[in-house]
């Protein structure tokens, strides 16, 4: 396994009384794709908003334990959150653009880190456009409003603006399940490139899905991680009775 | 369905039906009496020209100037407050924390005092108080701020329709969808920078039908600017914000009430009532349209 990106000790996370996640430690390797699969309410996508610090928005939630990027522990109060959701980028599984261009939307990033000069910004929404898979399809329509593209191209477009403010890790929180076959597969194709660059974790309730595009694969269950390993084997020889009940169908 | 169950039923839908027509006979017949009584007068002359001969010919501009000011006044006093208050309410507090459930209670109370309340509060507060504190400090005990004026008058009137923007506002950044705020904060956004760039400009036209809204209901009242700045006649037009001011509301309750012939007022009367009916009117249609468009867009 390459070097481990983000590490998770001990991880729980409860909300009020209720543990929605036990003890939860693993290590996502860095430049990889790592899917998180399990059946609803598992606690995956829970798992997930733990890695950015996304629940810190949600009232009554209690974290227990460590999540350490790059060896440094990012519930420790020194950290900065906001600095911390600039090195880790997100992409959520309802397209959430802004009502804004398609221009301003990419730009948002670059913008409140502080990029005025419009060469540069420029540059960044093209480069971030052209990762993406969707300059081609938007280089014409740049200051059209965002609202105006399809579901699947409101997601690349998405995946560019996450991409404009450069992190090192990409979290995905299903980011195909509204989209048809066509724009899945090219979601997929992006994230296959994007792993050259960035550590992807990818959320995702398509276990083909997960087969195809991951390196390693995490099964939870009940807000348990059950098993985790490479994605070849967890989908072929699985140590745990319930993760291959789970790969074959037989429940979930 | 036996006999006399439909019998019931008949009744019950009549009986609604007739409500319901009553309550629309009603306005039809308040509307037809006005139109009737103030169409001979109501004129553009009516529009733009002072009153003459005691009140008792001539137009109402200066009334109609007076109302227009005093509602500009008001919501910039009344609509940057609200809107702070409802960011703060949406964004900052947490539903169940007790400075929030205080800040909504008196929300409500505000909606709900009688607006002479506001009128006496104005006259102890702005006028006697904060205006009368002024003129012994800076001006050494000499009267200017310490009467009715249209800023007092104003500001009053923005106590009165604080809570329309309030709770308009609250509704508009109600409806900027929470993906939208993550994705602004999973972009490294502030809290603050969010609530700038992507909440406020998301909740833009509700804080245009807040402000509508509340210019609708402050050009119609009269009670909170009896006491405070609304003067009987005036020859000039208002220059300062120490000047008094002329008022449609008010201007009809004195033709109803202090003229020296009633009789020969009441054309004037019902012409004016028809401006302000008009002015109020075509306000909350703007508002209604933008807010049926809001509903639209957070669906």
């Amino acid at each position: 396994m390459k070097q481990p990106k983000i590490q998770t000790r001990e991880l729980s996370l409860f909300y009020g009384e209720k543990m929605a996640l036990n003890s939860i430690s693993m290590d996502i390797p860095e430049k990889e794709v790592t899917a998180f699969i399990g059946p609803s309410g598992c606690g995956k996508s829970t798992f997930l908003r733990t890695l950015n610090r996304m629940n810190d928005l949600i009232p009554f939630v209690k974290i227990t334990g460590e999540v350490l990027v790059d060896s440094l522990n990012i519930y420790d109060k020194q950290i900065d959150v906001v600095n911390l959701r600039k090195k880790i980028g997100m992409v959520f599984q309802k397209s959430n653009p802004f009502t804004k261009s398609i221009y301003e939307n990419v730009a948002y990033g670059p913008k409140i880190n502080g990029i005025r000069e419009r060469k540069k910004l420029n540059e960044i929404v093209e480069t971030s456009l052209k990762n993406a898979f969707i300059w081609e399809e938007v280089k014409d329509r740049l200051y059209d409003s965002a609202m105006g593209l399809s579901g699947g191209q409101q997601q690349r477009m998405c995946i560019a603006r996450a991409l404009a403010v450069e992190p090192e890790i990409i979290l995905m929180d299903e980011p195909a399940s509204a989209l048809d076959p066509i724009s899945t597969a090219k979601i997929e194709e992006l994230i296959f490139e994007l792993k050259k660059n960035y550590t992807i974790v990818i959320v995702t309730h398509n276990m083909q899905q997960a087969a195809r595009v991951s390196d390693y694969t995490a099964f939870f269950y009940l807000g348990e991680l059950i098993e985790f390993g490479k994605t070849r084997k967890i989908f072929t020889t699985p140590d745990n009775k319930q993760t291959e009940e789970y790969i074959t169908g037989r429940f979930g | 369905m036996s006999k006399k169950n439909k019998i019931i039923g008949t009744l019950f839908i009549g009986t609604t039906a007739f409500s319901a027509f009553l309550i629309i006979a009603i306005i039809l017949v308040m509307l037809i009496v006005i139109i009737i009584g103030g169409k001979d007068t109501f004129s553009w002359e009516f529009l733009t020209s002072f009153p003459k001969d005691g009140m008792m010919k001539g137009g109402i501009f200066p009334a109609i100037y007076g109302t227009a000011l005093l509602v500009v006044i008001m919501s910039v006093a009344a609509v940057p407050f609200g809107a702070i208050t409802a960011i703060y309410l949406t964004e900052y507090a947490r539903e169940t924390s007790v400075l929030a459930q205080t800040i909504r209670f008196a929300v409500r109370t505000l909606a709900t005092v009688p607006s002479i309340i506001f009128g006496l509060f104005g006259l102890g507060f702005f006028i006697k108080f904060v205006g009368g504190g002024m003129d012994n400090i800076f001006l050494g005990g000499q009267l200017k701020w310490g009467q009715p004026n249209i800023l007092w008058a104003s500001l009053t009137m923005s106590l009165l329709t604080l809570p329309v923007v309030i709770v308009s506002v609250e509704e508009a950044i109600r409806t900027v969808p929470r993906e939208m705020r993550e994705a602004s904060l999973a972009l490294g956004a502030t809290k603050w920078e969010t609530i700038r760039r992507i909440v406020i400009p998301g909740s833009r036209s509700g804080i245009m039908t807040g402000t509508i809204l509340a210019v609708s209901r402050g050009a119609g009242e009269v009670a909170p600017i009896l006491f405070t700045g609304a003067a009987y006649y005036l020859a000039t037009l208002p220059t300062s914000l120490s000047d008094q001011f002329m008022n449609l509301g008010y201007h009809i309750y004195i033709m109803a009430t202090q003229s020296a012939n009633v009789d020969q007022t009441l054309p004037i009367q019902f012409a004016t009532t028809l401006v302000l009916l008009m002015l109020t009117f075509m306000l909350n249609l703007t508002a209604v349209i933008i807010r049926s468009r809001l509903r639209k867009k957070a669906k």
